[in-house]
């Protein structure tokens, strides 16, 4: 076999000699091999994690690290499984952010302002200081989504808050107490549910499926001998890999076209 | 040019790769990719460089319905493992249940959450239990896309017969024709809750090809789609609390029967106090996903902290046979640098996109779209038998997965939009993926198979339901990309919507049991099995083994 390891599931490989760094875990100090992530940092160093670690891929939002480094005043956020350890790191995770939830029924609020005035009244408080977006680990720009939306641009307010992993970290440091990722949550609801416009082929196809039109080709299907299943297979007609608007399909036999 | 994110090492064969790139991306904008294999060479390819192919990295099942089946030995350890409960000593707790409930679910993925849902329309209670936070789930994780035929040149005949295909003919076709028919309800039904799919400005969908389709059919929010579709789901659970009651961090260790061999319940095990929870439940959904964490074969996985194939244990005790479990899916791309990252999930869409794998002289050598256990055996075949992978600092191999051809089919943006999520991430280590590729090496990523399941998600234990990962049938032996977004949406809908029908109905549960646990204890002890590892895992440990070795105990 070559030299080379690819079976190692998920203890990261630390080459001889790596250079040791010092962090600090909650105030203890511990030296780790420089390069790993805080969260293989933590499990290096022995914790095994209940709370503080969820995908392990930078997206749920459940291992968001709070620190500071040595001769630096200020604090940094960044996700334990994405962030790198650095020398005199002082940290700590936070596992859970307390935060309020609205409660409503989608279908029956309005997409403006109003809603926002009256589920999360608190949004108003805003007071541009930014301190939201310094404390995101996502890079989203925090303050210019409430600012858009605190002038009933609900549009700009989903797009903006697309990434969220909704970690909290933005509602923990507002000196303004907005719940940020629970209103950015509603925003983005009413706006896919009440500002984009519907797809008008899925509608058609749903009431295709209902009337059921495209039962007999499926037991069609359900019926072939497998030799047949497979020329089938074999032979189905490809849609150019990249998108070609001007393709069109030989077989219809098997497809509903309408208007 | 120095690449900044990457060292020295791999300088050389990144300027080779770039060297070949405007040639290629030449080729691909004329749809000339490398030749896809026929699928008459799969099997030749698979059997020697699958990693599920290889004999040894097998065990024999020695008890329960799958009784003979040479299963991977992770799996197989899972399966004979140690119960947490002994039977005799636990028996006095199930006549004081902790919780009563109408419908329990084990497990706050997508599926879980869409049971819940559909349950809490019928009117009745409640309870979804999850292993760690509502939410953390593979379902988060996916990044790609979500299947629907709703196009006009496609049609639910061509999602089934590429479903089947790619899962070589094996799957469920009851479970299929439900998957495939059900698809673009439940794309509405997402879009009704709020769903950021990406449209055209007239609302059409914005679909894309994706891995062994031959239509296009994937619908996606950027590369977030399954993190937008769980928030959402989330949401709207969230919203019904006076119907669903959520339980975090509170795994289930045991199902219950009751006295006449339907389910009754199940034990949950707070992690928070460590308490053992007693619910008595008139229906049951295992929604606890699959078994990435038990890391096969010794591979990194996508797979999110707690997907440690639960429900397969727990339900294979009750006697429920497994299927389509003897090969589990390795994504073709995972991360392989830097090392931080490695395992971690490369989207096919950076493929469906346009960009293509190729080897560490900068040349292409397989079809960037064939069948994801194709296109990795293709990869491990590049890397181990023909000694054209890449080799990183830290000893790991991979191949370069070329992205910045995208922005050059495309136009300049087009990767830090649509890909904004991997964009991000590797940004964090300063590498930009529009203009630099990615190192890539097959990783553990999805259990195809699992419990076997009727289209209404029944098991064969009456008020016993599975949905989503945990159960098998409807991918066969290999799943396609975006079918499990919309096998949990398909499934969990589906069982939750029965389980609340059967709970309506059921008459009151006189006693609970686990008589069930005896006979498998038994069974386990007739044939000389002596347990390596408790089940079901509850967390890997990833604990530093030389700290461990000096503690005193090591409570799991």
């Amino acid at each position: 076999m070559p030299q080379f390891q690819y079976t190692q599931g998920d203890r990261t490989i630390v080459p001889p000699g790596t250079k040791q760094i010092a962090v600090y875990v909650m105030g203890k100090r511990y030296k780790v091999p420089e390069g790993l992530t805080i969260m293989k940092a933590l499990e290096y160093l022995g914790y095994r994690y209940i709370r503080g670690c969820g995908c392990r891929a930078g997206v749920c939002g459940a291992c968001v690290t709070v620190f500071r480094l040595a001769g630096d005043y200020r604090l940094h956020f960044g996700l334990a499984c994405q962030t790198t350890v650095q020398p005199e790191m002082y940290l700590t995770q936070i596992p859970f952010v307390p935060a309020n939830k609205s409660i409503y029924n989608i279908d029956k609020l309005k997409p403006d302002v109003s809603t926002i005035e009256k589920l999360y009244p608190e949004t108003f408080r805003c007071l541009a200081c930014n301190t939201c977006t310094k404390a995101c680990p996502m890079e989203i720009p925090v303050m210019d989504y409430i600012q858009a939306l605190v002038k009933g641009d609900i549009k700009t307010c989903a797009e903006l808050s697309h990434s969220c992993i909704m970690c909290g970290m933005c509602s923990l440091r507002c000196p303004a107490e907005i719940q940020h990722f629970h209103v950015a949550m509603l925003a983005r609801r009413l706006y896919a549910r009440h500002l984009m416009p519907k797809a008008i082929h899925l509608e058609k196809r749903v009431k295709q499926i209902k009337e059921k039109k495209f039962d007999w080709m499926l037991d069609e299907l359900m019926n072939l001998s497998e030799a047949e299943m497979k020329k089938r297979y074999a032979e189905r007609e490809w849609e150019p890999e990249l998108y070609d608007p001007h393709w069109q399909p030989k077989e219809t036999k098997y497809l509903i076209i309408e208007d | 040019m120095q690449r900044c994110g990457y060292p020295e090492s791999l300088q050389e064969s990144l300027e080779k790769v770039e060297s070949t790139r405007g040639k290629r991306v030449k080729l691909a904008k004329k749809q000339k990719y490398y030749d896809r294999l026929s699928p008459n060479e799969y099997q030749e390819i698979l059997k020697k460089y699958h990693p599920d192919y290889a004999p040894e990295g097998r065990k024999l099942l020695q008890v329960g319905p799958n009784k003979g089946d040479l299963l991977q030995k992770e799996l197989t350890e899972l399966l004979q493992g140690q119960p947490w409960l002994d039977p005799d000593a636990f028996s006095k707790r199930l006549k004081s249940p902790d919780l009563n409930t109408d419908v329990l679910i084990i497990g706050g993925g997508g599926a879980g959450s869409a049971a819940a849902l559909l349950a809490s329309e019928q009117g009745v209670n409640v309870t979804v239990a999850t292993k760690l936070r509502h939410g953390d789930a593979n379902t988060m994780m996916a990044e790609g896309g979500i299947q629907a035929a709703d196009l006009p040149y496609d049609s639910p005949y061509y999602h089934f017969l590429d479903a089947f295909g790619g899962g070589h003919f094996t799957n469920d076709k009851n479970l299929l024709r439900a998957l495939v028919l059900d698809a673009p309800l439940v794309i509405q039904w997402l879009e009704a809750l709020g769903v950021m799919f990406d449209k055209e400005p007239d609302g059409t969908m914005k679909e894309l090809k994706g891995g062994g389709l031959c239509r296009r059919r994937m619908h996606s929010s950027k590369d977030m789609i399954g993190m937008e579709i769980m928030r959402v789901l989330r949401d709207e659970v969230r919203n019904r609390v006076d119907k669903i009651k959520i339980l975090e961090f509170c795994p289930a260790v045991e199902l219950l029967l009751d006295e006449t061999d339907a389910i009754g319940g199940a034990v949950l095990y707070n992690l928070d106090n460590q308490e053992f929870m007693v619910v008595k439940a008139k229906a049951v959904i295992l929604a606890t996903g699959g078994y990435g964490r038990l890391h096969l074969h010794g591979f990194a996985t996508t797979n999110h902290y707690g997907a440690t194939g639960d429900g397969l244990v727990l339900g294979y005790r009750l006697g429920i046979p497994l299927r389509n479990l003897k090969y589990a899916q390795f994504h073709p791309t995972g991360a392989a640098f830097p090392e931080q990252c490695v395992g971690m999930l490369i989207t096919e869409k950076v493929r469906t996109l346009g960009a293509e794998p190729v080897n560490h002289n900068g040349e292409r050598f397989c079809h960037p779209l064939e069948p994801r256990d194709v296109e990795s055996a293709l990869i491990i075949r590049e890397c181990v038998e023909r000694d054209n992978g890449v080799v990183t600092p830290t000893g790991r191999i991979g191949v370069w997965l070329d992205s910045p051809m995208i922005d050059m089919i495309w136009g300049e943006g087009t990767v830090a939009k649509a890909l904004a999520g991997k964009y991000l991430q590797f940004k964090r280590y300063g590498i930009d993926i529009s203009k630099e590729p990615m190192l890539i090496f097959p990783t553990l990523h999805y259990q195809n198979g699992g419990l076997a399941i009727n289209e209404w998600g029944e098991t064969i234990i009456p008020g016993l339901f599975a949905a989503g990962e945990v159960s098998g049938g409807v991918h066969g032996d290999n799943r396609l990309m975006g079918n499990s977004l919309l096998d949990i949406n398909v499934f969990g809908r589906r069982a939750g919507m029965k389980a609340a029908v059967f709970a309506k109905k059921r008459k009151r549960i006189k006693a609970l049991t686990l008589k069930h646990l005896k006979l498998y204890l038994k069974a386990l002890a007739e044939a000389q099995i002596k347990p390596t590892q408790k089940s079901p895992v509850i967390l890997p440990d990833y604990r530093n083994p030389q700290v461990k070795a000096k503690g005193l105990v090591n409570i799991v």
